[in-house]
Formats: C-alpha cells, structure tokens, sequence
C-alpha cells in the first residue's frame, strides 16, 4: 500500500543486497533490553540442555574448552537496524547437541535474568547458530548479552538471547517471552516476520 | 525492545503482571493532523491514524516514509498518547546525522500523509486499574525515569493516570539538558497539580533555571536515592532514555536494592 512521502527523498540509495527489506545499515551497536542488565560471573556460570531424557550440562571452563568457531554474519534487530560483517566466537549448536538424543522439534532458550525465547530445533542446526562469548575479539560485554549469548544471525536478533544460560526442548512451538509481547512466533527478517 | 532480554520471573508471570490486552498491529494510513515545535530540537506531531485501534500507554509504533524513486526509511518511535480514538501524538527528536528523524522534525507538515505500524509492544506499557481489574491488586506505586527524550511513552503513561485519575502513586525523575528541553512541560506541570498528582522531579544537565536550587549535572546515584521512590516501597519502575542513561540509572536501581524484575526499560539505540 506504498504511497510516496511528500518531501522524503532520504538518504543515500547504496542498496545494499544484503540487508533484508525495512532494515537501516548501522556502524554503532544498539543495545535493547527490557530490564537492567544482569552481571553473570563466569564462576558461576553454567549451560544446560534439557530434553525428555535428562539434563546436559557444562560450566563455563568445559564450555569454552569445546571447539570453537569463528563466525562473520550480519545481524538484524527488528527494531529496524542491521550490522554487516560483525565477527563472533563460539560454541555452533551442532557441537553442544553432538550427544544429545531428543525426538522433540522445539527449542525454549532461558537466559539468566529469566527472558526467554523460542526457536525450533532445525533453525539451530546445521551451521546455524552458535553460543557466542566473543565479540570482535573482545569477551562480550553484559550490555550486549555476555558472558555469553545465543547467535542466530539468520533470524531477528531478539532471537539471539542475551545472557544465555540454557535450552529447554518442547513438544511444540510455544511463545517465549518477546514472542507473548507482540513479536513473531519465528522471526524470519527476509520475509518481515517482525509482529503478529 | 528487540535484542533479547528481559527481567521477568518467567513469560507467564510477565503476562500477569498488568499488561493489557493490546490491539492486533498492523498497517495504517496516517495523516498530519497539526506539527509543533516541541524544544529547540524536537516537534511533536498529531496523526489521524485511519483504523487505529487505540494503544496502550508506553507502546509504540513504525513510520514507514517513501521517497519518490521508491526507496523507504522505517523507524519506530514511542507515542506519547494512549487510549481508544484514531488520534496518534509522536514527539519526535532530530538526530544530528539521522534520516527521518530530519523530515519528520522540520519537513513534514499538517495534510502529509504517512505509514505508520502498530500499536507495538506490550511489555513498556502502564494501564490504569480499570483496565486491568484482574490486577486491581496491583496498588504498587509507580516511578518513571526519563532522559531526554526518553520520556515520550513515560509522559503517555503518566497523562493516562491522570485521564483516569487513578489513586496509584506516580512519581516522574526527568533529565533534561536545560529547561528549554523539556518535552510536554506545560502537561506535566498540570498533571503535577491534578487530582491524581503526578511528583515531577527535573534534573537539568547543562543549564538550570535561575535560582535553582544545585547547578547542572548529571543524575547520580544520590540523586536517585533521593529522588525516586525507595526500593521498601516496591515501585514499578519504568526507566527510558539513551542506552548510556538506561545502563546507569538501572544498575543503580538493582544497586539501591530494587528487584530487578520490577524494573522495565526501553533503551534508544539512537538509530
């Protein structure tokens, strides 16, 4: 429904392919959170899988003793910015769920500080996400989720807990916590499942 | 709103905790009903919203601008109005190398017409207990934090308390830079004096009144220990402001010994 502004004619028009529809390139990092920002100690830090058969588990020092991988992607905030070419470090999913066994197809990532969010399994499979605990050779700091995040850059970025600290398998796609607050059940930004 | 995170003990409890039913987002045709000038560097602009479904206090919204080749900005901004009605209020600040934050201060004017997406977000948000009955419970009092233009969705929660002249305690802490900054001064000031009395509380950076009681600075945790309602009281609070400001203000809160969980914060990226 497309109508033409009058007096817009914005700014620059370097359309850049890699950034989806509605998105504006960024060089800062905007930071969105709806609470304070929780300080997680390392020491005390653990990561958890939970599936109908038990409990996986690592703290931080077996954690980052995984193999670890480098990660350049982009990344979009449906809050309408986008970041191309941001590098991380960390652990893919493919290497925490190597010994899991589970029949269950959905995914609830819980974060210290209580958010969560959902995510079904095959969208963090197969090279597509990672928990990440460096950003542009830095350890990441608590404002932009460390000591470690989840990263699933293929999906909006409120989809990349902050603050990570464990997945819960479901039987079936349920709303976490952006997602009961008007965000979309998936979150694809190339197809702008922004709302519902 | 949108990196994750959030301080809830769980979705469920976030759910319960007072936030109202919203409205279904959506598209909507908008047109400029009337444009001010706000302060020096903000103008607050009316919209008639074809097919609004009314919004809470504190949600906000996307505006979509096109330019003629075809080429489109989105950018979410806080509304500063709530309830039923097509009548949209924004209160928009221009960012020094921004793209529609310009045109939308100095450009637009009444008879444009825009995109606008929402209402948006159901987690910033304050209702009165009469929209809520199932939490009528809920008589904690409210303290609201605003930098800058942090306070537009603060200001549509605190114009809601005194629309339904709602007997929960309301206290607003307002950083400004200088007294010309000060967005919705001439409502704030009669809230403050309403029945339903909103406690204002201006904190001046840069250039205070003449005679005002301690010269310009930054908020510090002093100032908020004494300014805000004390943490054995339980207040709701609601921080908004830049990412700097929100950082600060709320580690100190959680420092101050209020729960975290009772702390919601909106962060502008400044995108």
């Amino acid at each position: 429904m497309s109508f033409i502004t009058r007096g817009f004619s914005g700014r620059s028009r370097e359309r850049d392919e890699r950034l989806p529809p509605g998105q504006t390139l960024v060089h800062d990092f905007p930071v969105l959170s709806a609470g304070p920002t929780p300080e997680v100690d390392t020491a005390e830090w653990e990561f958890t899988i939970r599936t109908e058969s038990g409990e996986h588990r690592w703290n931080w020092d077996e954690f980052t003793a995984l193999a670890i991988d480098d990660v350049d992607t982009d990344i979009h905030c449906v809050t309408h910015w986008s970041k191309l070419g941001t590098s991380w470090r960390g652990v893919s999913l493919d290497t925490l769920f190597e010994h899991v066994e589970t029949e269950q197809e959905y995914v609830m990532a819980h974060s210290y500080g209580g958010y969560t969010t959902n995510v079904p399994l095959d969208e963090l499979l197969d090279g597509k996400a990672w928990v990440a605990f460096e950003f542009d050779g830095e350890p990441l700091e608590p404002e932009h989720g460390g000591p470690a995040r989840l990263l699933v850059p293929h999906l909006y970025f409120w989809k990349s807990a902050k603050w990570v600290r464990g997945l819960v398998m479901m039987d079936q796609d349920e709303p976490g916590f952006w997602e009961q607050n008007g965000y979309h059940l998936h979150g694809d930004p190339w197809t702008e499942e922004r709302y519902w | 709103m949108s990196e994750a995170t959030a301080q809830t003990t769980s979705p469920a409890a976030a759910s319960a905790a007072a936030v109202p039913a919203v409205p279904r987002s959506g598209w909507h045709v908008a047109t400029v009903a009337s444009t001010r000038r706000e302060t020096p560097n903000a103008s607050r602009i009316e919209l008639e919203v074809d097919g609004w479904p009314g919004n809470a206090a504190g949600q906000h919204l996307d505006v979509r601008l096109t330019a003629p080749d075809g080429y489109t900005a989105t950018r979410s901004y806080s509304i500063a109005s709530s309830g039923a009605g097509t009548r949209v209020t924004l209160a928009v600040d221009r960012l020094p190398d921004g793209e529609v934050s310009p045109y939308l201060v100095d450009d637009v004017r009444a008879g444009d017409m825009l995109e606008v997406h929402g209402p948006l977000g159901a987690f910033f948000v304050w209702a009165p207990d009469a929209a809520h009955a199932a939490a009528a419970v809920d008589a904690r009092p409210v303290q609201l934090i605003a930098g800058g233009s942090g306070v537009v969705p603060l200001y549509a929660m605190a114009e809601a308390h005194g629309v339904a002249q709602d007997p929960t305690r309301f206290r607003l802490l307002y950083s400004v830079r200088s007294p010309d900054d000060v967005y919705f001064a001439d409502e704030l000031r009669r809230l403050a004096e309403a029945s339903a009395p909103l406690q204002l509380d201006l904190v001046y950076t840069r250039r205070a009144p003449d005679g005002w009681r301690t010269p310009p600075a930054r908020i510090t945790r002093e100032v908020l220990e004494s300014a805000v309602i004390p943490a054995a009281e339980r207040p709701r609070v609601f921080v908004c402001g830049s990412t700097g400001f929100v950082e600060r203000v709320a580690d100190w809160l959680v420092e101050l010994g209020h729960d975290a969980r009772s702390i919601r914060t909106e962060r502008y990226g400044g995108t």
